[in-house]
Order: C-alpha cells, then structure tokens, then sequence
C-alpha cells in the first residue's frame, strides 16, 4: 500500500472538496460548510437519532409542558442530557471503574461496569425492542398514557431488560432530566430559565445582605445565569 | 529505585485546614517545612469567583473540588460477613482534594464538644451503671479533657472569625447562647449571622416548649474582619453557595482566607501539589520515619527524607497511610487487638421538611445560617428511662436553595410528571429543612483494615470500611427525632412536614455527612491507641497524625471545630516540648 503523509492527503482532500463545492454551483448550496469548524449548539455528541427520539420522548413525560410552562423538552434537556454523555460524565471520568465486578447489596450502591453514556445506549436499545414487542411501536411512538405506563413500570423494577436494571437506568434518566431542567443554561438546558422561572429561583446572584432581613417579601429581579440574562446561551463542556 | 530528594525538616502530608495550622507553626518556630498535596492549587481568585463559583450542577452534582475514586477510593460492606465492594461513585461523604482541603467546601457549621464528651465511657458508667453500655461498645475517654482543649479553642474560632453567641462565659450562662457548652474564657469574635425567615420562625416554636434555641456558630463572617495573623475577611452576603462550594467573598474560613495569605509568603515553606504520598518510609529499627515516598503528576516516585513527618490527609487516609507503611498493630475485630483501623465511627443524621405558608426564600442563606437546640445532645438529658447514651442536636438550616439538591417536596408527591412540577412551582420558596444530628458511638465490629481484593492506581491495596449503625443509635435516633417533630409541629405557618428518617442500614450510597472519624486513636497507652495525647505516635515518634482519625468516639457536633483545637494543642505540645527534645511526649 502506497504512503501517504497526513498533510498531503489533507491538501488533497481539500483541494477535491473546493472542486465539489464549485461544481455543485451556488455559494448558497453550500452554506453549511461555512462553519465547517463549529457545531450547532443542538447539534447531537452522543446520541444517534433513534436515541435521541427515545430521550426527548422521555424528557416530554418527565417533566411536561402544561399550563405552568414549558417542560423539559423545550427547556432543552435532551441537549443537555446528550452533552453530559459525550463529556466527562457520561465516560465516568472520575469514577473507579476496575473489577472484579460483583452485584453488591444496595447499601453498596452503583456495581455496574457500565459508564452512564453506555447504560444509555443498552437501556434506550433494550426498552425500544421491549416497547415493539408490547405496544407494536417504538417508545417516542407510543401514546403518553402508554408511555407514562412504561416510565411507571420502569421505576417500579417491574420491566426486566435484558442488559441493564431498568430502574437503575429510569433513576439517572429522572436524576438527569431534572439537573437539566435546573442547571444553569449555560450546560444546555433550563432554556430561558424554565426551570428557574417556574419555582422562583434567581440564579447565580451572590448578594442577599438586604433582602434576607425582609421577611415574607418576594425577592423582585429575574433569574440570571454565569453567562448573563439571556438564558439561552451554551458553552462547550 | 526512587530519587532521593534533599532533607526538610518536617514534611506534612495533606495541605488542607491541618497542614496549614501544622505548617504555620512549625515554620514560626523557625522549621524548613514542605507540604505535598495530592491535587491541585487553589485561592479564593480566580478558583472560587463569584463569576463562575454558583455552579450547581458542576460543584455539587458533578463534585469537582472532591477526591475522584477513580484515583482515590475504599471499599465498604455493613459487616465482615460480607465482601466488600469499591465505592465507586462518591456518595455518603465526600473528602476534599486540592490545596485547603475540605476547608474549601465545608459549611462552616462550627461546633465544641461538650466536656462530657471527653469522658464518654467514664462519665455514662457513672451516670448510668455499667449495664447501660453495650458490650460490643469500644467508646475509650479521651486522654485529655475540654479544659485542656478551651484556649485551643479559642484560637481556632478567633482564627476563623467565628460568628455566634457565647452561652456559657466562665461558668455563667449567657442569653441567647447555648446554655450547655463548657465554659468559654470569651465571647466569640464576630455576633451572628442575620436571621433568615425560617430560623426565627424555629426559634420560636423551641421557646414555645421550654427548648434552649440559639444561633449555629458559623465560620461565615457575619462583619469585617481581621484574623490574629492580620488577615481580612470580608461580610457574607448570604449568597447560598457555601457548602460544596469555595467563597468568592473572603468570608467563609478556609486555609485560604485565614492562613496562607501569611504562610505563603514564608521562606521556610514550600507546597507541592499533585503529589500523592504512598507511603511513610521507616528506618530498620521500624522506630523511626526517615520520610515519605510520593508519585508526582508524571508518575515518577520521589523519597522525601524529612526529620518530622505530620499525617495532615483525610481522616480514613490517614489511616490507609499507617496501614501500607505498616506503623502501628493492625486492629483485629476478633481478638479486639491491635489498634491501626480501631473504633472508625460516623455520624447519624435526619432531616425534616418543613412547608409554611408564606415564602422563606431559601436561596438567601449561608453555610451555617441555622437555629438550633441542643437539649437532646450529648448527656444533655436523663438517658436513663430512654436507653440509650448520646443524642443529637436539632436544627432548622437556611444553608440556600440550589434548585437541584435543594428543594423539597410534600409527602406523597410524584417524583416526575405534571404534578411534581406543580409541587415544585408551590413549595419551592416555602420549604425549609430541620435535621437531626446525631452521634455514634464506636464498636467492636466497626473498622477499617486493608481490602484483599481491590486496589488503587499505585497498586496498593484500598482500604476496607466494614460498618454499620447499631441498636443504641437507632434508639437515638428515633428519640430525637420525636423531639424534632414536636418542635415542627409547633413552628407556626406551617402546611406539612416531610419526615426522612434514617433507619435499618448503613448505605454508602446517599449524602449523609463527611464526618468519619477514629481508626488512628489517641488514647492513655499504646495497647488501647494508636497515638499519645498529642497525637504522636506510640510507635514511631517523629510522626504525628491529625484529624478526626484521633477521635475514639463520635459526638453529635460537626467535627471541625475539635479538629482545630486538637491541631493547635498539639502543634503547642510539638513547639514547647518535642523541637527541643525530640522524643516520645507521653
């Protein structure tokens, strides 16, 4: 096999892709390469796009849009969700991952060898597979009161999935949503402060010398995250 | 063969609040001292900003400023009949890592122990007659009582700015105090903290039922001020990002806002960070520590020779350090001999939720911004037609509200869906949380010894944690927290009450306190302990250990507040005795 250095192929491969763009005519075709560098701030890491149908099918039941406002699906949880499995916490960065692997009592907590982003992957293959055998349909498929039978099984132990506990899998699911829908904007979710709005929190303010002398008053300024008032902003983890 | 570095005079392993109290005084008695430090460098600018530092999901859910068990861990099992499995995520406690230690993240909660809290065994035998102890209760007295401790005390709340109201000057009680503290030589350095909503409204309820209720004292600044070492501090702003977090505001005590400002400046002292100590080296007599040997952030092992080596880690590190170097017996839980890993203890903590009917805000607060009682703590009652020694004190926190860990929901609530949201827009700003914290006593079948199966990334075996809760704190428990519901029920305004009670066993698993102590006692002699009342070893006498490894028991306070006193007595004890006469102190 003939050798080729990591530059000329670069120089090669971008020689043929300005060729393509060129014949393929307008500037505005090609729009998408402008950013060729960036990712759009939803764009998903981690999650293929059955996965992420599953996820914000499940977000929308977790935490609803009603007529107390937005839910997690349009606060932007399943953005936030996808983030922390693409970073270091979804790869359990921090946490000792060697064996011997045994199933420990549940005062010993997590005995799983599996990151979150894997658990994830396994629990959302395996429930959709259960949910097609069930309900003749994947789970985003499925009718909220079917869906909300499933999410209320599965936080009762009472599905058995072939690779992972379920319930163990429903409880990072409910744990991350909420972080998502609580968390500053800047991870991705709590999009517009949603969350934020919805109970009274004001952020990330750090002065209450006033105020916590005035007893029984509503603090009257709006929530604001590390990266200001808009909300809607996100950083890269 | 690791590289031989050049000798220092002391060498403090672990550069948190002990290390930094160990490192200011040896070097004002005119040491070279270095500390090495397994994590990072920090200060108050730019790591704890308050442009960044209200980070919720990164501090106290992602955990950034705790050890990470994929480099640091141990395994735990309730009792030797089982095998032990590594904690593999934190949970129940959470030690700190980096320069400051856990000083960087505590609340600031800042406690004495009660004199009878020195005489444990002693002091309940005679109260109570010999029967009232289990026979499986391993409680030692401390080989030194409160008085001793009081100017050391002292020292330690007038180096943190303390922030409280003396119940007990000189023998006198004072108003608005705890009326059951020992004697104080004098009031604290700072007044209280403000009052938030839900304190006052808990305080008045105690007073209602003949209940002593006073202010928590706080290592949050409630003024200005400056430290014996000339250090200023700043006013806290009740900003609600006290515990997990570092202060951005100069108001929290920690190593940086009280020590380093003066002992960084030193000549004589240096810090490594990223310097994981594996072990204390002996000479062949085994009788005397020639220095330790640490990994560097590349993994290249290092000997650092030193005359004086303080154990300055975490308190179960402490213990693991001791263990892999071999210094000490290590305690047998058959035989009850031995004493490396003796009497590991925790603490015991409930909490109830309180709803009221108007909004507490509880976004504005501070780490120790509480009211409390201590009625039902320590011996501060008749235990007799109750059964059980020890207790609790009882507590309405105003420590924030971050949305995520902090907000609490009626019984009953769903944990998802339209209706927890519902639940969550209606209780958020009227909820507050009382606890119930509780002491525990040591046992003969709770311990710490080195786990046969798993090991960390040096290779060393990690340390095994076999415990559990026993029938005397259980009974504690269930006694105080009736006590606490009583006092919720009084509290007016209020809609509900969610109790979490902590019952059957010990789990690894879900928050409780980072308060683990013993496993390195101190203790009259070296059959029963593993350190002198100086907290020298008894078998090796250049090497001293601090932290609440020393504790023989638990009491039902945070430990910190002991764990400054207990530094600064022995650091006097080094100064005035051990550099002119090297040599065992007792």
């Amino acid at each position: 096999m003939p050798t080729i250095s990591r530059r000329s192929f670069l120089v090669a491969g971008g020689a043929a892709g300005i060729s393509a763009c060129a014949s393929r005519g307008t500037r505005r075709d090609v729009a998408p390469l402008d950013i060729p560098n960036e990712t759009r701030a939803d764009a998903p890491l981690f999650f293929n796009a059955e996965e992420r149908r599953f996820v914000s099918a499940a977000c929308a039941r977790l935490i609803p849009e009603d007529e107390l406002g937005p839910g997690a699906v349009q606060a932007g949880v399943p953005n936030f969700i996808d983030r922390q499995l693409a970073g270091p916490y979804g790869q359990a960065r921090t946490w000792y991952m060697q064996g011997p692997w045994r199933k420990g009592s549940e005062q010993q907590g997590y005995q799983l060898k599996f990151a979150p982003a894997e658990l994830y992957r396994l629990a959302i293959r395996n429930l959709d597979a259960y949910c097609r055998r069930q309900f003749h349909a994947a789970f985003a498929d499925m009718s909220n009161s079917d869906q909300d039978a499933v999410l209320t099984a599965l936080e009762k132990d009472s599905i058995e999935l072939v690779d992972v506990p379920g319930k163990t899998f429903f409880t990072m699911l409910l744990q991350n949503t909420t972080e998502g829908f609580l968390s500053d904007p800047m991870y991705g979710g709590n999009r517009d402060f949603a969350g934020w709005k919805l109970i009274g929190f004001p952020g990330a303010r750090y002065n209450y010398v006033e105020e916590i002398e005035q007893y029984g008053m509503s603090y009257p300024l709006p929530p604001v995250g590390l990266l200001g008032r808009r909300g809607g902003r996100t950083r890269k983890i | 063969m690791a590289t031989k570095l050049a000798a220092v005079d002391a060498v403090i392993v672990g550069f948190g609040w002990t290390g930094a109290i160990i490192a200011q005084e040896l070097t004002d008695a005119g040491l070279n001292v270095l500390a090495l430090e397994r994590g990072a460098f920090r200060d108050t600018i730019p790591d704890f900003a308050p442009t960044h530092i209200q980070d919720e999901l990164r501090y106290a859910v992602r955990k950034a400023t705790f050890e990470e068990p994929e480099r640091q861990t141990l395994t735990f099992r309730n009792n030797s009949g089982e095998t032990a499995l590594p904690m593999r995520q934190l949970g129940s406690f959470m030690p700190g890592v980096g320069v400051g230690g856990g000083g960087v993240h505590w609340n600031g909660q800042n406690w004495r122990f009660l004199p009878t809290d020195f005489k444990v065994r002693s002091h309940n035998q005679q109260r109570y007659g010999k029967k009232f102890l289990a026979p499986d209760m391993t409680m030692q007295d401390w080989p030194l009582s409160y008085d001793d401790l009081e100017p050391h005390y002292d020292r330690w709340e007038y180096l943190c700015g303390i922030s409280g109201k003396a119940g007990n000057l000189g023998g006198v009680i004072q108003d608005g105090g705890n009326p059951f503290e020992g004697p104080r030589r004098r009031e604290f350095p700072n007044p209280p903290l403000k009052r938030s909503a839900a304190s006052l409204k808990f305080d008045e309820a105690a007073r209602s039922l003949g209940l002593h209720p006073f202010p928590c004292p706080a290592a949050n600044t409630s003024r200005p001020y400056k430290n014996p070492l000339g250090i200023q501090m700043g006013q806290c702003t009740y900003c609600g990002f006290c515990e997990w977090f570092g202060c951005g505001n100069y108001s929290k005590a920690s190593p940086q806002t009280t020590i380093l400002p003066v002992l960084l400046r030193k000549d004589s002292f240096r810090c490594k960070t990223d310097a994981n100590v594996i072990r204390v080296n002996l000479d062949s007599s085994g009788k005397r520590a020639t220095g330790v040997t640490y990994v560097d952030a590349q993994g290249v092992e290092l000997e650092q020779p030193a005359d004086l080596v303080v154990l300055c880690a975490y308190a179960h590190h402490n213990v693991h350090l001791l263990l892999l170097s071999g210094i000490g017996a290590p305690y047998d839980p058959t035989t009850g001999r031995g004493v490396i890993g003796k009497n590991y203890s925790y603490q015991m903590s409930a909490y109830i939720d309180v709803f009221f009917d108007e909004i507490v805000n509880p976004f504005m607060g501070a780490g120790a911004l509480g009211q409390v009682v201590d009625d039902f703590n320590g011996d501060n009652f008749d235990h007799g037609p109750h059964g059980f020694i020890g207790g609790a004190y009882l507590s309405m926190w105003t420590t924030g509200g971050r949305p995520i860990l902090q907000h609490y929901l009626p019984d009953g609530t769903p944990a998802w869906g339209s209706q927890w949201k519902r639940a969550m827009h209606e209780n958020y700003l009227r909820a507050s949380g009382m606890q119930i914290h509780g002491s525990v006593m040591s046992y003969r079948q709770n311990y710490l010894d080195l786990d046969p199966t798993y090991r960390d990334i040096y290779g060393s075996p990690l340390l095994r944690m076999t415990f559990d809760f026993q029938p005397n704190e259980h009974a504690m428990m269930k006694f105080t927290s009736q006590r606490a519901i009583e006092i919720a029920k009084a509290v007016k305004g209020v809609r509900g009450l969610h109790k979490r009670a902590r019952e059957g066993h010990y789990g690894i698993v879900e928050y409780q306190t980072t308060h683990n102590t013993g496993g390195a006692i101190l203790g009259e002699n070296p059959r029963d302990s593993a350190l002198n009342r100086y907290l020298q070893s008894w078998d090796v006498p250049n090497l001293f250990v601090m932290g609440t490894s020393a504790y023989p028991q638990n009491a039902g306070y945070n430990p910190m507040g002991t764990v400054g006193a207990l530094t600064y007595w022995a650091a006097a004890a080094m100064r005035s005795r051990y550099l002119k006469n090297p040599g065992p102190l007792a």
